[in-house]
């Protein structure tokens, strides 16, 4: 199941309450404020617990969302883009992360360099309907996938340090 | 410098990508107008036609004024196609966002040469060769997106060869979000279609008639899925997504689109659900009454409709009977097509089959193990100032 770490990270998210996908004017306002304010308090924990690790922004409707995360590995820090749409049957199914700079090189993705969630996602995600947002797609989904498969990347040669991401240090 | 083969191989693929592009697949065949039974070599529907001879089917011709929409055209979706599309069907309309890939060969259909070209296009060539009378219509997007959505919608509800709603739709998609959007779509448009999927692992499928309101739609339940008899510790994941064989996928795409054609021609018995184990060479068959606490509100207002409706459409009887066996042994709840009786056990337990379970329970208590985070406060910030704050991170 989800490890200890993973637990105490989601249960200090606020959760949501408005039950509303893109679809719905505007109902879809008041969750993309949650969202927003999930979010931020996310990150906000994060920065307090020295684990900083991503960005994300979205458009004007709040159906494109994208921004950048961060692993980092033996003190370097590796940096990649990160993009999803809502789709129309949010909250009910979670957003599909994509890190499309991955795509093609580790064969836990989907087309598109969607990341290939666990066993376990799935049914958390829908058992918390629509109580999960973003923020807990990201500590749940992307947060674990990162840690298991950037250190993976990197030990086969796959992913390489670029210097560049120093300067956003 | 490349080999003689190599350059070969690129004249091919070249010469089959000009011949997409300028659309000059020479048909082997001219279109013919009106199906005919006389039995010759030259008449590719002889032995379709034989059918309404041999008293299975009344009507064959009929499947010219038919329009069906195949949504994901993978491994089953292509097999799907190209079945219906050698039945003669009236028009098929395709949807995919995909590109063909070397990766995709080890599944029927599709050709190496056709790496790289949208799925859709690449079918819709190979389609019309096979049977030029079938009028196809590509379209290369994900229907999940907002505005792809609103297409995708208008295409289901007008697509048909006389501009209305198409008879049928096949969801042959390969994720749940993409069948979630399907199940939203006909829920919306009261539009009939079937569900169908193999599984990750490649050894279990199954396909589900869903007619919103009558049965069980895709939101009613957690998805179901076949036992495997395979403990889950045991099953490795290492390193892949998703196995895939092209035996499982043309099984499923055999059953679908022999129950669409008995759904579409009137003939036999439509299963509601029909499951496949690999393994055990397991078949379990079921109907699922809907669910009155569907998540999914246009679910319940076509319940409501249905209900109002005068008695049931015979092929629900007919299935009922062939289906009550199954329910002996079962506590659950699933449920037998019949408006007119009064609910008798609490129908938000499903019944299921033997070997077919939900793949995860979803509790209707609010408190879940990892939810004790508070929530949201109403903000007084704009959408806009959120924003701001959240970019100035």
């Amino acid at each position: 199941m989800v490890d200890e770490s993973t637990k105490k990270t989601l249960s200090s998210i606020p959760l949501l309450q408005t039950k509303a996908g893109p679809r719905d004017k505007e109902l879809w306002v008041n969750r993309l404020k949650e969202e927003y304010q999930a979010l931020i308090k996310y990150v906000q924990n994060n920065k307090a617990a020295d684990n900083d690790w991503f960005r994300l922004e979205s458009d004007k409707t709040g159906t494109r969302w994208f921004g950048k995360c961060w692993y980092v590995h033996n003190l370097l820090k590796y940096e990649f883009d990160l993009e999803f749409d809502i789709p129309v049957t949010y909250p009910t199914t979670a957003p599909e992360i994509a890190l499309p700079g991955l795509d093609g090189k580790t064969a836990k993705m989907y087309r598109g360099g969607k990341i290939c969630l666990t066993d376990h996602f799935k049914p958390l995600w829908a058992r918390n309907v629509p109580k999960f947002g973003i923020a807990h797609a990201m500590a749940l989904g992307l947060g674990p996938w990162l840690a298991v498969e950037i250190p993976d990347l990197i030990e086969k040669g796959v992913i390489t340090y670029q210097e560049k991401t120093e300067e956003a240090k | 410098m490349s080999t003689v083969e190599e350059l070969q191989k690129k004249v091919r693929e070249l010469e089959a990508k000009l011949a997409a592009v300028q659309g000059n697949v020479a048909p082997v065949r001219q279109k013919i107008d009106v199906m005919s039974a006389e039995v010759v070599d030259s008449n590719p529907y002889s032995r379709l036609m034989a059918l309404k001879r041999m008293g299975i089917v009344d009507n064959y011709e009929k499947i010219r004024e038919l329009s069906v929409a195949v949504v994901g055209v993978g491994g089953v979706g292509s097999v799907t196609a190209e079945m219906l599309t050698r039945c003669g069907i009236g028009k098929l309309i395709l949807f995919d966002y995909d590109k063909v890939e070397l990766a995709n060969m080890n599944r029927l259909f599709f050709q190496p040469h056709q790496a790289g070209l949208s799925k859709v296009d690449a079918a819709a060539a190979t389609l019309q060769a096979i049977n030029p009378d079938v009028t196809i219509d590509a379209h290369n997007y994900n229907i999940t997106t907002v505005d792809n959505f609103q297409k995708f919608c208008d295409t289901i509800s007008t697509g048909s060869l006389t501009g209305g709603p198409v008879n049928l739709v096949l969801s042959c998609v390969d994720n749940f979000e993409a069948r979630m959007a399907i199940n939203t779509a006909c829920n919306e448009l009261s539009q009939n279609w079937f569900e169908s999927g193999v599984s990750e692992n490649a050894v279990s499928g199954h396909i589900q008639f869903i007619a919103p309101g009558e049965t069980a739609c895709f939101a009613c339940a957690p998805p179901l899925v076949v036992a495997s008899n395979i403990d889950e510790k045991t099953l490795k994941r290492d390193g892949v997504c998703a196995a895939s064989l092209p035996t499982t996928m043309g099984i499923v795409a055999g059953f679908l689109v022999q129950n669409a054609l008995k759904y579409l021609l009137g003939f036999g018995t439509v299963t509601y659900y029909l499951g496949y184990s690999a393994l055990t060479d397991f078949f379990p068959t079921m109907c699922l009454k809907p669910n009155p606490q569907c998540s999914d509100s246009q679910c319940v207002v076509r319940q409501k409709e249905a209900r109002a409706r005068p008695p049931p459409v015979e092929l629900a009887a007919e299935v009922c009977e062939d289906a009550r066996p199954l329910h002996a042994d079962n506590s659950w709840g699933i449920c037998l097509i019949d408006e007119n009786a009064p609910e008798e056990e609490d129908s938000s337990n499903l019944r299921l089959a033997e070997g077919v379970q939900v793949a995860y329970s979803v509790a209707l208590d609010s408190s879940t193990e990892s939810s004790t985070g508070g929530a949201v406060a109403a903000s007084e910030l704009s959408l806009e100032d959120l924003m701001a704050q959240m970019k100035a991170m």
